[in-house]
Order: C-alpha cells, then sequence, then structure tokens
C-alpha cells in the first residue's frame, strides 16, 4: 500500500510523542483501543482554568495512520480550547489525511482518544472543586 | 548492497539468470506449439516440455508421466482438491484440511463444503503443526483426501509429510500436499513421504511467475482427476490448455539447479536466517519466533516484536523488504489467521514480521536489515503506550482494553 504524503510526514516526524504527568490535576488521559485489535492510543491534554489547552501529547501503538491520526490530533488540541476541541470529529482527520476506507477506523479511534482525555480531565475537575467545596 | 533489501523470498523469487537464458530461446527461435504434431517446430517444443518434466520429477523423486503442467500452486491445489472430490464423488464426502493451510487450499475446500462436501478443519499446536493421533481420528470411511502443507508460507513450520503419508496409505485415502515452500528447499521424495499429489510453483524456487506443476501418482494407486479446465485435452486430459512453453522451461531449469545446489544453498541460507534471527532477539527485549524453531524451513524467520505494530514497523523499514502478519496490511482489518491458529493471542500476530532469505542474500544484506528493524522497533517502542506501560510495570493483559 502506497502511503500519503501528510501521513507518511507525522510518521517520520510524529508531532508531540510523549507522557504528561497523568496524576496532576490539570491533565486528563485517555486510553482507547486494545492490543489484540492492533491500535491503542494514549492522548493527554493538560488544560488551564480558562479550558485552554497548554499542551497535548500521544503515544500510540497501531499502523502508520494511527500514528499520524493521533499525532494530527494532538497538533489540532495544543493551543485550542476543551470547547472547541469536543467538536473535532473523524471525519477532518479523514480529510486532512486523505485516509483511505479501510482506515478510517484510525480517525475513530483519534476522535474517541480525544473524548476520553477530556471526559478524565472534567472528572478530575469535579473531583477537585467538590473537594474545594467540602 | 542494493536498497531495498529483499527478504520475501517466501513471496517470491527472482528468476535465476541461468534459468532466464534457457528460457530466451522459446519466446522466439523454437516457439512452437508443444501439441503441434506435424513440424518440426512442435516437435522441439515437445522435447523441451518432456525434459522439463523430467526435471521436476526428479527432484521430488517422481516419474516424468507423473507431472503435470499448471499456471501455479493455486491451479494445482484447485486441481488436486476439487479433482479428486469430484472424480471419487461415489467413493465418498469427506476432506481433511488444516486451518493453517494457504488460502489456495482452504477457499477450494470451502468452495466444496458450499457444495455438500464435509470437511474437517484440523487446529495447530502453538508450533503450527497438526497432531497426528488427531488426524487419525478424523478420517472416516467417507474420507477422499487429506491436505496438509509441507511447510507453512508464514512462520515455515514443517509438518512430517513420511507419517502424515503412511497414515493416509494405511488407511486408503489420498494425501495431497502444498509444497510452494518447501520445493527446493528441503529435499522431498514423493515414494518415501508416501504423496499421492503435490502442488508445486516455479516463482518459489528461481523459475518464472506463473508456471506450475502437480505431482498426480500413477501407481499404487493410480490416482484420478476430474479435469478443471477442459478444451484440447492437453496433459492427459487433466488440463487443457496450451502449454506456456518458456515457463515450463524455466521451471525445468529452476528445478535442476534446485536439486543440485540445494545441499549446499540450504546450509548457507540456515546460517543467514540464524544470524538475522539471533541478531533481532539478542538487539529487541521481548521478540519472540514464531512456529517450530527446529523442523522448519532453512530460510524462514517469523519474529514478533512485542508493543510495536508490524504495519508501521514496515513502513518505518522501507529499506528492507518483508511481509507482515499485522491486520493492516490487508485490507481485512483481522491479523494473520496462521498466527492466530497458533493461539498465541492477536496481539502477537498484529507485532509479527516475516523474514526470508533466500539464494541473492548477502551476510552484510542481513545485518543492515537486523540494524534497521532493531533501530526502528526502538523508536516506534519509545511511541508505544504499551511499551511505556511495560516499562512502569503494568501487566498488559490485566488492563481492561475499550475494544472498538
Ligand atoms: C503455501 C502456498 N501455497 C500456494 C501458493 C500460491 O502459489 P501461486 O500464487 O504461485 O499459485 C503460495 C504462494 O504464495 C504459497 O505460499
Amino acid at each position: 500500500m502506497a502511503y500519503n504524503d501528510k501521513v507518511l510526514d507525522h510518521y517520520q516526524n510524529p508531532r508531540n510523542v510523549g507522557a504528561l504527568d497523568k496524576n496532576a490535576p490539570d491533565v486528563g488521559t485517555g486510553v482507547v483501543g486494545a492490543p489484540e485489535c492492533g491500535d491503542v492510543m494514549k492522548l493527554q491534554i493538560q488544560v488551564a482554568p480558562n479550558g485552554t489547552i497548554l499542551d497535548a501529547k500521544f503515544k500510540t501503538y497501531g499502523c502508520g495512520s494511527a500514528i499520524a491520526s493521533s499525532s494530527l490530533a494532538t497538533e489540532w488540541l495544543k493551543g485550542s480550547t476543551i470547547a472547541k476541541a469536543e467538536q473535532i470529529k473523524n471525519t477532518q482527520i479523514v480529510q486532512e489525511l486523505a485516509l483511505p476506507p479501510v482506515k478510517i477506523h484510525c480517525s475513530v479511534l483519534a476522535e474517541d482518544a480525544i473524548k476520553a482525555a477530556i471526559e478524565d480531565w472534567r472528572k478530575k475537575q469535579a473531583t477537585t472543586q467538590g473537594a474545594a467545596k467540602a | 548492497m542494493n536498497i531495498p533489501v529483499y527478504l520475501d523470498y517466501s513471496a517470491t523469487t527472482p528468476c535465476d539468470p541461468r534459468v532466464v537464458e534457457r528460457m530466451l530461446p522459446y519466446f522466439t527461435d523454437t516457439f512452437g506449439n508443444a501439441a503441434s504434431r506435424s513440424h518440426a517446430f512442435g516437435w522441439t517444443a515437445e522435447a523441451a516440455v518432456e525434459r522439463a518434466r523430467e526435471q521436476v520429477a526428479e527432484l521430488i523423486g517422481a516419474h516424468p508421466k507423473e507431472v503435470l503442467w499448471t499456471s501455479g500452486s493455486t491451479e494445482a491445489n484447485n486441481l488436486a482438491i476439487k479433482g479428486t472430490a469430484e472424480m471419487y464423488r461415489e467413493k465418498g464426502n469427506h476432506l481433511i484440511t488444516a486451518i493453517t493451510e494457504h488460502k489456495a487450499v482452504l477457499d477450494p475446500m470451502k468452495r466444496l463444503e458450499s457444495q455438500g462436501f464435509e470437511i474437517t478443519w484440523l487446529p495447530v499446536d502453538s508450533e503450527g503443526r497438526v497432531d497426528l493421533a488427531q488426524l487419525a481420528a478424523a478420517i472416516t470411511e467417507k474420507t477422499l483426501l487429506v491436505s496438509l502443507m509441507a511447510a507453512n508460507n508464514e512462520i515455515g513450520t514443517l509438518h512430517p509429510l513420511k507419517e502424515i503419508g503412511a497414515l493416509c496409505k494405511q488407511k486408503g485415502v489420498l494425501f495431497h500436499t502444498d509444497a510452494t515452500q518447501a520445493v527446493g528447499r528441503i529435499p522431498l521424495d514423493v515414494e518415501a513421504q508416501h504423496i499421492d499429489l503435490m502442488s508445486l510453483s516455479a516463482h518459489k524456487f528461481y523459475g518464472p511467475k506463473g508456471v506450475g506443476a502437480l505431482y498426480v501418482r500413477r501407481r499404487s494407486p493410480r490416482v484420478r482427476l476430474s479435469a478443471q479446465m477442459d478444451g484440447g485435452g492437453h496433459e492427459r486430459g487433466m488440463r487443457s490448455g496450451t502449454l506456456n512453453v518458456p515457463g515450463v522451461v524455466g521451471m525445468g531449469a529452476a528445478a535442476e539447479l534446485a536439486r543440485v545446489e540445494m545441499p549446499v544453498e540450504t546450509e548457507r541460507l540456515r546460517q543467514l536466517r540464524d544470524r538475522l534471527e539471533a541478531r533481532l532477539l539478542r538487539d529487541n527485549p521481548d521478540a519472540a519466533v514464531n512456529g517450530d524453531r527446529e523442523r522448519r524451513l532453512p530460510n524462514l524467520t517469523n519474529v514478533s516484536f512485542p508493543y510495536v505494530e508490524g504495519e508501521s514497523l514496515i513502513m518505518g523499514i522501507k529499506e528492507v523488504a518483508v511481509s507482515s502478519g499485522s491486520a493492516c496490511t490487508s485490507a481485512s482489518l483481522e491479523p494473520s489467521y496462521v498466527l492466530k491458529g497458533l493461539g498465541l493471542g492477536d496481539e502477537r500476530a498484529h507485532s509479527s514480521i516475516r523474514f526470508s532469505v533466500g539464494r541473492f542474500t548477502t551476510e552484510a544484506e542481513v545485518d543492515f536489515a537486523a540494524e534497521r528493524v532493531t533501530a526502528e522497533v526502538k523508536r516506534l517502542r519509545e511511541m508505544s503506550p504499551l511499551w511505556e506501560m511495560v516499562q512502569e510495570g503494568i501487566d498488559l493483559s490485566q488492563v481492561k482494553w475499550t475494544t472498538h
């Protein structure tokens, strides 16, 4: 299979590979996928109190398109806001990376990872606010 | 060293230049139709075809009359399986094979199943081999044919042909073996191994693509086949169609080279394969060989690199041509059914790469490949959440994954 240039670029020069402290109260972590299915994505965001995403990092086990999808996602997340991040759709990733039909699941996984990271961050916010009130 | 380094000899081999040389005159000067009986053009072509038949027969211990030309192993398998099922329909309706066979065996079997035949799909052990007791128990009075491959194309595991052949002979059922990967790489003998039908494909042993053969036993028992290709009655009516004379000549020449050079070549390939494998295992923690490390093809190793997905690894080692058992290289998203069949878990299949060396592989190429793979595995592991978890001491089998 021949790869699209953008996928190749993200694969060869992945943006924002790494890890944030998953125990930090301002970091949300999403881990989606399963090793048996051939892809696992871990996506993390660090969020300012006003909802600005200060940093985003990923690690992905999966094919080149899965790596590219998560790399692209972190690029879009960094400097964005939670409100905008929630609007990211897998179809935008498909379009940007020109993913063929058999690779669409990679983009779905990236969208799931974004959602999971936001949810994790939200949960932490709720518990810290809850703790502050108490 | 030519980049990319070709380590996919199990997918196909280049034609040996000596083979091409022998083929060339049959395209232009001696271009006759081997079935033309009325002039010298035909006679010359026929003589060349019969010489090639002897060469192929000699490689597998057969009589030349038992060698039937086909377009390759796919056709040979189809003819062997459907041809016997149709021919002996009166005698029975049952065939036996294993789940790790090539699609060119599995799919003809599936078609027969849809036509009312009964198929037993034998499982394999973690090394890829069927259990002979289980095979014996599966044979019934209705069994027509057992089809088990000589060597597996993904992991290289060898089946004990002689034992299987003896069992089939004793039970009075026919034994077909898809020997595509084994021909020219390990010695084969249809008499000593009690083989009734054997499929061969020239392009796996330095002959041209699109030509192959089916060995069909002529004596004790005489095997009869129902033709799958009807027409001019070529190949004693079992496979009609004007012969691909240059291809057939090439297959014959390749068979002769294989027979003469196999003893030395096999040892050389084994050393190259072992060198490659040893380096990969030494330099990549947790890497593991799939299949049987003892009884397997000398030229192939299938290695899993846990925490790294096979397709992404292949993408990263563009300078090395190999193939993967990972899902993503196929349209199906299913990882290799052969590796799944070993029962080692799908993750291992997703992380697997098949390396196969051949006649033109050098030590420098093998070393280069090992270095490139190791560097890329390292890079991808640094990107892998699984590797990170394992470093943190997390047991991946205990993690609750969100399957999708
Ligand atoms: C075990 C086995 N059987 C059959 C085939 C099919 O051979 P061909 O494509 O030459 O017909 C192959 C080739 O991939 C093979 O490895």
